[in-house]
């Protein structure tokens, strides 16, 4: 590999690569994605090495390890391209099979195809998958389509060529105006303009700025952001660098979980890639702008996701939250000014200035714009991970992406935002996915992960499941949180027993209210998120567990023997 | 110990304080666990005071002060999971090994413990045995399963 020195050279390394690309040769995508990984796409993966080694056709084919395509359920997913021919829940013993068959003779297999579990129609191509067709692909189109471990692949679809325009076409500042113009709203959870904070960060007086990427994802059900790193890590790391360059800082930070191996593997090959071509370190492409990155790991706490613990944690003390009075763009990692974003926050970025904040703003609702990732899980034919404009309905992504509720079920309400966000009920999922729509109705985004859940699933248990979660999760410093979440998990806990005692629902409330004023961070402060909501739809479902002692999802055991 | 690993670690981040948490998930990888021989190794090869060390090492949960066994079971309790029946695969593995999440057993045979959300939810309820995930699982298939490890 050899170093780019300019946006011209950059051009030229692209077109090379696509001129010795040859785009007949057959290639076999093979998602290992975390799902696909769970469901036993090691084995397709050697089934595949193997046929191919025996028929000696290594020279013909390529076989890709790619990350995730987004229709977990269906995994392992194998595609065929460049015909793109998609097959689902695929078996080691399909393999000999894919290979005369579809790669060779260009036959499809029938039986391996996506069909329509209502018409019974198949779709072939994954263009015409319904799943994939309805989407709206910005930041995981290209999942199936590159290696996550070849820069190479994503030079070839047009990678770096925003931060080329960033850095030759562009100052600072009109980057900056142009990621404000385009209204990108942080997609960690809080929904706070990137661009505003970016300004924060640049006009903080120091000298020495960082920026980061938050990679935590600890919001149990959230796993959008590791599938979209793991599978294109470069589009991040184009995005951070853009930011670096239009905050003024020359150095970053990425911090990521320390228990996904694969994600651990891609993005250090990208890193050293990246900084071979003179992507990172000294003098990027013959820009005169300087910028490298520091991997550092969270190693198993909620709270490190928060981001002044998060700083800490990258200082290498105990993550503990510090009160903010000053916020952490101005002051965080080592008291210098800090801009953390997430995952899919810094992928966006790449987007915008390529495409431009016109064609960003044209996607989306009135304040909010763009793309969402959203994962899916718990009650739902498909838990998978789709890319939907905002806006879209609630109902829409849980019935035609889910594809509705398993076994026959009704299904009963969603939850959005893990243990700091909020369920809201059947009668409401008609409503838009949209950061202020979503507030109003006490249900925060979050990351964008959805739980869903059917007629059995008690509302009073789950509360307890998060409080539960996050009793463990906190990290102790401060009293309103600590004793706070002890006390409520011990009424929770009583109440799914059949052990609830008149008041205790006011006193959970009251409880609520002083942590929401007084805990330190905003951990401690959203922790009765969820159970606010749930008090709000579903507040005789906890009346009925107190009074009554009966469980009407008939879900707590205890509870119902008890019962009437 | 696999000493040469080991050290090849501490030769990469000596004197590095801001590395600590690195240097001790990677003695982790290696060692499964980290004795108080090794954290005093790494509070002198880190420059840390070894208060700091012995406090990251009992704050996250990830880090080990106590011997593992030779098979490390891991039980996801992520939401997902959890109401899919994670619960009952955990009561399933408690009986059958009789020991509980964190513990390790008397012929240091297994460790238990409970994880986050492992972002595969479509594999609920999952467990991973050394670092392999066993995924859709229902409490009957568990006997099974166990039975491949000694």
């Amino acid at each position: 590999m050899t170093r780019i020195n300019s946006a011209a050279e950059l051009e030229e390394l692209r077109q090379g690569i696509l001129s010795k690309k040859d785009p007949d040769k057959p290639s076999i995508a093979i998602c290992a994605g975390l799902s696909c990984l769970g469901l036993g796409n090691g084995t397709i993966i050697s089934a595949f090495k193997e046929e191919i080694n025996k028929q000696s056709l290594e020279s013909k084919i390529d076989i890709v390890t790619t990350g995730c395509h987004g229709f977990c359920e269906k995994g392992p997913i194998v595609v065929i391209n460049p015909e793109e021919i998609c097959y689902l829940e695929v078996k080691p013993e399909d393999v000999p099979e894919i290979i005369s068959q579809t790669v060779i003779e260009k036959k499809v297999i029938d039986r391996l195809v996506y069909t329509d579990p209502n018409s019974g129609e198949k779709a072939t191509h994954m263009a015409e998958i319904p799943f994939y067709k309805n989407q709206m692909r910005v930041l995981l189109g290209n999942n199936s389509k590159i290696n996550p471990k070849c820069i190479d692949d994503y030079l070839m679809i047009g990678g770096y060529s925003a931060l080329a325009k960033a850095l030759f076409e562009m100052s600072p500042v009109q980057v900056l105006e142009e990621v404000k113009i385009a209204n990108l709203r942080g997609r960690g959870g809080g929904g706070f303009p990137a661009g505003r904070k970016w300004e924060t960060t640049r006009n903080a007086p120091n000298e020495e700025k960082y920026v980061i990427v938050n990679a935590h994802e600890g919001e149990p059900g959230a796993y959008m952001d590791r599938a979209l790193f793991q599978a294109n890590p470069h589009s991040v790391l184009e995005g951070l660098i853009i930011g670096a360059y239009a905050i003024g800082s020359h150095q970053g930070f990425i911090y990521t979980r320390h228990d996904t191996p694969e994600l651990r593997k891609n993005l250090d090959i990208a890193l050293a890639q990246a900084e071979e071509y003179g992507l990172l370190g000294e003098n990027i492409l013959g820009s005169g702008f300087n910028f490298k990155v520091e991997v550092h790991f969270d190693v198993g706490i909620f709270v490190s996701g928060e981001s002044s613990a998060l700083m800490r944690s990258i200082e290498g003390k105990a993550p503990e939250p510090k009160p903010k009075y000053i916020r952490t763009s101005v002051n965080g990692i080592w008291d210098r000014p800090s801009n953390l974003n997430n995952v899919e926050t810094w992928a966006n970025v790449p987007q915008i200035i390529s495409k431009g904040s016109e064609w960003y703003n044209s996607i989306g609702t009135d304040r909010s714009k763009g793309t969402k990732l959203i994962s899916l899980s718990g009650h739902v034919c498909n838990s998978t991970i789709v890319e939907v404009p905002m806006g879209t309905s609630l109902k829409e992504i849980v019935y035609d992406f889910g594809g509705g509720i398993p076994n026959g079920k009704r299904l009963k309400a969603i939850h959005l935002g893990g243990p700091m966000g909020g369920t809201i009920p059947e009668s409401l999922i008609d409503n838009p996915l949209d950061f202020d729509v979503l507030a109003k109705l006490g249900a925060s985004m979050g990351a964008g992960d959805i739980l869903v859940m059917d007629e059995g699933t008690c509302l009073v248990e789950l509360a307890r499941y998060f409080i539960d979660f996050l009793s463990g999760e906190s990290c102790g410093k401060c009293v309103p949180c600590r004793e706070g979440i002890r006390q409520m998990q011990n009424i929770l806990t009583n109440m799914t027993k059949g052990k609830g005692r008149e008041g205790d629902i006011e006193l959970m409330e009251e409880l609520a209210e002083v942590m929401g004023a007084a805990a330190l961070c905003s951990l401690g402060r959203s922790v009765q998120n969820p159970l606010l909501s749930m008090l709000r739809y579903f507040r005789d479902e906890f009346e009925a567990h107190v009074k009554e002692k009966r469980c009407p999802a008939h879900s707590c055991k205890e509870a119902a023997i008890e019962g009437v | 110990m696999n000493n040469d690993r080991i050290n090849g670690i501490f030769n990469k981040y000596q004197g590095q304080a801001g590395s600590l948490i690195r240097v001790m998930m990677e003695i982790q990888e290696e060692e499964h666990w980290l004795s108080r021989e090794i954290l005093v190794k790494i509070s002198e090869k880190l420059e840390v005071p070894l208060s700091r060390v012995l406090r990251i090492a009992t704050y996250y949960k990830s880090f080990s002060v106590t011997p593992k066994g030779r098979h490390e079971i891991q039980i996801c309790t992520g939401t997902a999971c959890h109401i899919r029946g994670a619960q009952s695969v955990l009561d399933t593995v408690q009986d059958l090994i009789g020991i509980k999440p964190g513990e390790t057993d008397l012929d240091q045979k297994f460790s238990l413990e409970t994880v986050n959300c492992q972002g595969s939810c479509t594999c609920g309820p999952m467990i991973k045995i050394d670092q392999v995930t066993q995924s859709r699982l229902s409490s009957a298939q568990i006997a099974d399963l166990l039975k491949k490890y000694d």
